[in-house]
């Protein structure tokens, strides 16, 4: 069974539709990228998943709840979604270690001292302990990044959002930020991915999905999709950013 | 010698008139604290209504805001207490009537600051607290708050002195305040100039010291 399912996903801002009829099925342990052009939904895509937005029409179900009925109770899904933003939202009046110990301390009411050792063990990970009591102002872009993957993984989520997240980076830190993504899908992370980093999705995603214009264009493993495009506008596309 | 010994005599009455003149700041600091916090309190739950996704609501907030802001201090005194009091529903004293009126009149002004305070977090950290689980009230406590309320703190200690200073006009319901001691020392006393300089020099005071509060509560949230 998916772990991800979505049907005929509508999204409409106003009159606008951007998400014209999405079908999607991401397996356990699988990494989707979503490439396309700016403006194409993309990131409405992501946040239909976890419901930032509205889904206006379809059905979404995830990790076996259909967050599409009403009655759902959205943050217990929510849980178990971590996201990644493109400009990393941290709390900016919190240190690295209070943005990490916020929600497991407040949502799972576990005891501080755990929830600090959870969060110190996933700051060795993202390779910045030594930053676990500054303020996010004090890190660069790419230590933001990662200290906003810990503080999504210390919820112990099933699957993991990633919106552009090193659109925003200085190109030399663009690295640090993939490599601990490429660590976190080696380990089995469910993951959907909107990125620009082709070289990534090539490396790293088991399945591209091209969005052009509110459709799945087209969607294959990357190896056929960048090597082989199937449809002139992926085509096109591939060939302005390759 | 003759002048001296007058001046010192002047002097005098005012060391006399010193003791009633604080105990008439008493009264005015009883009063402000707790009509302050009141007022913060409903400020806090006016900006709530104001920015709830539901019509009515945002529209009964600001009708209070409107209200408070289009009318003088005065005469929502003069409404609360001797119009409420003419209905005979509830009775009034004065110094109820002027709590009320001051916390509900700071109220107003607090809840316009904290509402602009709110809509100036980024939306992305309601996002990113909202995409961790937190119900929108664990939001509004743990992320956006604590971070407006920074924004917010010299806007509220500006309304915060104006609800201090609109405090002396409660003298004219005839609560003993600085201002009503005052009054009454000036004219006891036929001092009038240098009664009311020491008044205004307590005023001067007292603000002087709330402003030395923020700023240090400013520096320690800075330092973060
Ligand atoms: N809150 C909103 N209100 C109205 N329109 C919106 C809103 N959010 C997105 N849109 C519109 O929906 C379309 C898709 O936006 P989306 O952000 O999903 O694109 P994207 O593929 O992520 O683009 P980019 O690569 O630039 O991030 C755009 O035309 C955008 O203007
Ligand atoms: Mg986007």
């Amino acid at each position: 069974m998916s772990i991800i399912s979505v049907k005929n996903l509508r999204k409409s801002f106003g009159n606008i539709e951007v998400l014209k009829e999405i079908n999607a099925e991401v397996q356990e342990k699988e990494v989707i990228c979503v490439i396309g052009p700016s403006g194409s939904g993309k990131s409405t895509f992501l946040r239909c998943l976890n419901r930032l937005e509205e889904i206006s029409g379809g059905e979404v179900v995830i990790n076996g709840h259909n967050i599409t009925d009403p009655k759902i109770n959205i943050n217990k899904v929510r849980q178990e979604v971590g996201m990644v933003f493109q400009q990393f939202n941290l709390f900016p009046h919190k240190t690295v270690l209070e943005n990490i110990t916020l929600g497991p301390i407040k949502i799972f009411t576990i005891d501080k001292a755990e929830a600090e050792k959870t969060a110190l063990e996933l700051l060795v990970k993202v390779g910045l302990k030594e930053k676990a009591n500054s303020y996010p102002g004090e890190l660069s872009g790419g230590q933001k990044q990662r200290v906003a993957i810990a503080r999504a993984l210390a919820m112990n989520p099933k699957i993991m959002l990633f919106d552009e997240p090193t659109s925003a980076l200085d190109p030399e830190m663009v690295g640090d930020v993939l490599e601990v993504m490429k660590q976190l899908a080696k380990e089995g992370m469910t993951m959907v991915v909107v990125t620009h980093e082709m070289g990534f999705a090539r490396e790293v995603g088991d399945r591209v999905i091209f969005l052009d214009g509110g459709y799945i264009v087209e969607e294959n493993e990357p190896n056929q999709l960048f090597g082989n495009p199937q449809n002139e506008r992926t085509k096109a596309f591939l060939s302005k950013v390759l | 010698m003759l002048s001296i010994r007058k001046g010192m005599k002047k002097v005098d009455t005012i060391i006399a008139a010193l003791p009633i003149l604080l105990k008439g700041l008493q009264v005015t600091l009883y009063i402000f604290v707790i009509a302050i916090i009141l007022g913060f309190v409903i400020g806090l739950l006016v900006a709530m209504l104001r920015l709830a996704p539901i019509k009515i609501l945002n529209w009964i907030a600001k009708m209070y805001v409107d209200a408070i802001r289009g009318t003088p201090f005065i005469v929502q005194l003069f409404f609360i207490y001797f119009g409420i009091n003419s209905l005979h529903i509830v009775s009034l004293n004065n110094t109820t009537a002027g709590i009320i009126t001051v916390a509900i009149n700071a109220g107003a002004y607090f809840a316009e600051i904290i509402r602009a305070g709110i809509q100036s977090i980024d939306k992305g950290q309601t996002e990113a607290a909202r995409s961790i689980g937190f119900t929108g009230a664990q939001t509004m406590r743990y992320v956006v708050l604590p971070q407006a309320f920074r924004r917010m703190l010299p806007t509220i200690t500006n309304q915060s002195i104006i609800s201090l200073k609109d405090t002396s006009l409660l003298s004219v319901i005839g609560i003993a305040d600085l201002t009503q001691q005052g009054q009454i020392q000036a004219s006891a006393t036929f001092e009038a100039f240098k009664v009311w300089l020491a008044v205004g020099i307590i005023y001067f005071i007292i603000i002087y010291l709330l402003t030395l509060l923020a700023n240090f509560v400013e520096k320690r949230i800075e330092l973060r």
